[in-house]
């Protein structure tokens, strides 16, 4: 068995270890299922109940990705934008600490308020969530640039863009992707935080329901779908990145033959 | 004062001379020229003079190279000549008229082989022909053929063809400076800069590139700016060799070459040769005390 299968083998017992042991302490301690249901229930829970949380699930991964798109978006254009001039990176870095330093569970009231609740806040506030680290490393990727590797473009006459398409960019996909798996995250979190607070649907909304009518087990079902969920989408991300920046992360691999 | 040099410089070339300077060397544009050029890197007390007024002039096709002690400047001519940098004071003309107009079209090859990472060997020589006219305009359509075929060409050559598509990380240092060298010439250069291209080779790898050099150089007669430590290889090369005096640097002798070329490798032993060597030896080892 190689190192990784080890490892991977005994990471999959760590967490089946962890659901027998939560469901032995259960029996054993006689813990009341309103306070901590086990582990078997909630399998049955989500079970019975996938039908209806379906559609949720499917809110709530819609939101995070509308947002999440919206926030790629603007990130990647402010982060070029003030990567690329040292003028521009001086000036507007302070105000986007400013912004950055705002928890941003304080921007889903003033969504409410702008636009009532529904899927609009839980979009805006995913967006709003991912966009920072995004520019952060967007702009410190190209302001870091090796003058050698732009030198040889300047020699051949490349225009400044070309010089970007060609070396800026290609430069900082791995600090790119390594904030998108940050933000993919962060996003997640955004949406479920503003579905949880200001809205009739979604994942975050059917566990605050599922909290108030006391049906415990239906709560703990949407926190093992958000896990779920969180997972998948990071290990997207990760494949992602190790599928485009495979150069940033030179191999070692000697062959033993 | 360089205010006005710096006006009146374009206004001397007649464009009507273009094509009879080609046939007619003699006459020629040079193809660069360094007036009284300086170099002084920071402000202040931080200043550090890289260049002290340098004046040097290289006639199209001819093949110059520039020897001299560690830290005199070479590398800073080099990069004056291909416009990365301005001269702080005097003017440096290419083709006759101010660098920044880029008549021509230039080939470098850096000290250290600054291939692109994420590039393989193979785009990485090809890069040139992606961003430099004329070839930009076709570069869709012949990436895949014809000018892929153009890259394994040179690679072959410098005998990197099983390593067309490995990245940079995976070559040796000898390799990336094989791979740089083609870099340099793919887009047939007017004017090749090379700042010791050979300097991580073996002796007998560096024989074999000083031919590939000679040949490619006698073919298609480029001006060749070539930085070197190595005095037989600015021998064996070049038609003009130029040495420098230790930091700040400036020119101090400036010798031909007067043997035929081709030269072959043998030469290098003739008697004549290794005279001329031993002249260079000891003016250098003269200017380091
Ligand atoms: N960007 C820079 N900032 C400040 N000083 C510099 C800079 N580049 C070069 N210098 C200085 O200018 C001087 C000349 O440098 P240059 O690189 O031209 O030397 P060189 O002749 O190429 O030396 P070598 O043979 O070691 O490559 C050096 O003393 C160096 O310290
Ligand atoms: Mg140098």
């Amino acid at each position: 068995m190689t190192e990784t299968n080890k490892i991977r083998s005994m990471s999959f017992s760590l967490i089946l270890g962890f659901f027998l042991m939560w469901e032995v302490l259960c029996i054993m301690l006689n813990v009341s299922d309103l306070i901590l249901p086990r582990p078997s229930e909630i399998a049955v829970t989500l079970w019975t109940r996938f039908p209806v949380l379906w559609p949720h699930i499917l809110q709530t991964l819609y939101s995070t990705l509308t947002g999440f798109s919206l926030g790629v978006i603007i990130g990647v254009s402010i982060g070029v934008l003030i990567g690329t001039s040292r003028v521009a990176y001086g000036v507007a870095y302070p105000l986007l600490v400013g912004f950055s330093s705002i928890p941003k569970v304080a921007v889903v009231p003033i969504f409410v308020l702008w636009f009532g609740s529904g899927t609009t806040p839980a979009i805006l506030t995913a967006m709003v969530i991912c966009v920072f680290p995004i520019v952060v490393n967007i702009s410190t990727g190209l302001a870091t640039t090796e003058p050698d590797l732009e030198d040889v473009l300047k020699t051949l006459g490349a225009s400044k863009s070309e010089i970007l398409w060609n070396v800026g960019l290609p430069r900082t996909m791995p600090y790119f992707f390594a904030s998108l798996k940050v933000a993919i995250t962060l996003s997640f979190v955004g949406a479920v935080l503003s579905e949880t607070v200001a809205s009739n649907r979604g994942i975050g909304n059917v566990m605050m329901t599922a909290s108030s009518n006391f049906q415990v087990s239906l709560v703990f079902a949407g926190l093992i779908v958000l896990a779920l969920m969180g997972v998948a989408l990071y290990a997207f991300f990760s494949f992602l990145e190790s599928r485009v920046t495979g150069w940033a992360t030179r191999g070692n691999d000697i062959a033993v033959t | 004062m360089n205010m006005t040099s710096d006006i009146s410089a374009p206004a001397t070339p007649l464009p009507a001379t273009t094509v009879a300077s080609r046939s007619n060397p003699v006459h020629a544009r040079p193809a660069i020229e360094l007036q009284d050029a300086s170099v002084i890197f920071g402000k202040g007390d931080q200043a550090v003079t890289a260049l002290t007024p340098t004046t040097l002039k290289m006639e199209r096709g001819d093949f110059l190279a520039l020897v001299g002690p560690s830290g005199c400047g070479k590398s800073t001519i080099l990069r004056l000549a291909s416009n990365l940098i301005q001269p702080s004071s005097g003017n440096v003309l290419l083709g006759g008229r101010e660098a920044a107009a880029k008549e021509l079209r230039i080939g470098m090859a850096f000290q250290n082989p600054t291939m692109l990472p994420w590039r393989s060997i193979e785009k990485n020589v090809m890069l040139p022909l992606k961003i430099v006219e004329p070839f930009k305009r076709t570069f869709q359509r012949d990436r895949k053929g014809a000018y892929r075929d153009r890259v394994h060409a040179l690679l072959e050559q410098v005998g990197l063809k099983d390593f067309a598509g490995h990245f940079p990380w995976q070559l040796s240092g000898g390799m990336l400076q094989r791979a740089n060298l083609c870099r340099a010439l793919i887009h047939d250069p007017d004017l090749l800069l090379l700042d010791e291209p050979f300097g991580a080779l073996d002796q007998f790898t560096r024989e074999e590139l000083w031919q590939v050099l000679q040949d490619l150089y006698l073919d298609r007669q480029p001006t060749v700016l070539l930085v070197t430590h190595d005095l037989r290889e600015a021998g064996f090369l070049a038609r003009r060799i130029c040495v420098m005096s230790a930091r700040p640097g400036r020119v101090i002798s400036d010798r031909a070459v007067t043997m035929p070329q081709p030269r072959d490798i043998s030469v290098i032993y003739s008697p004549d040769f290794v005279e001329m060597t031993q002249g260079l030896r000891e003016l250098i080892a003269q200017i380091r005390k």
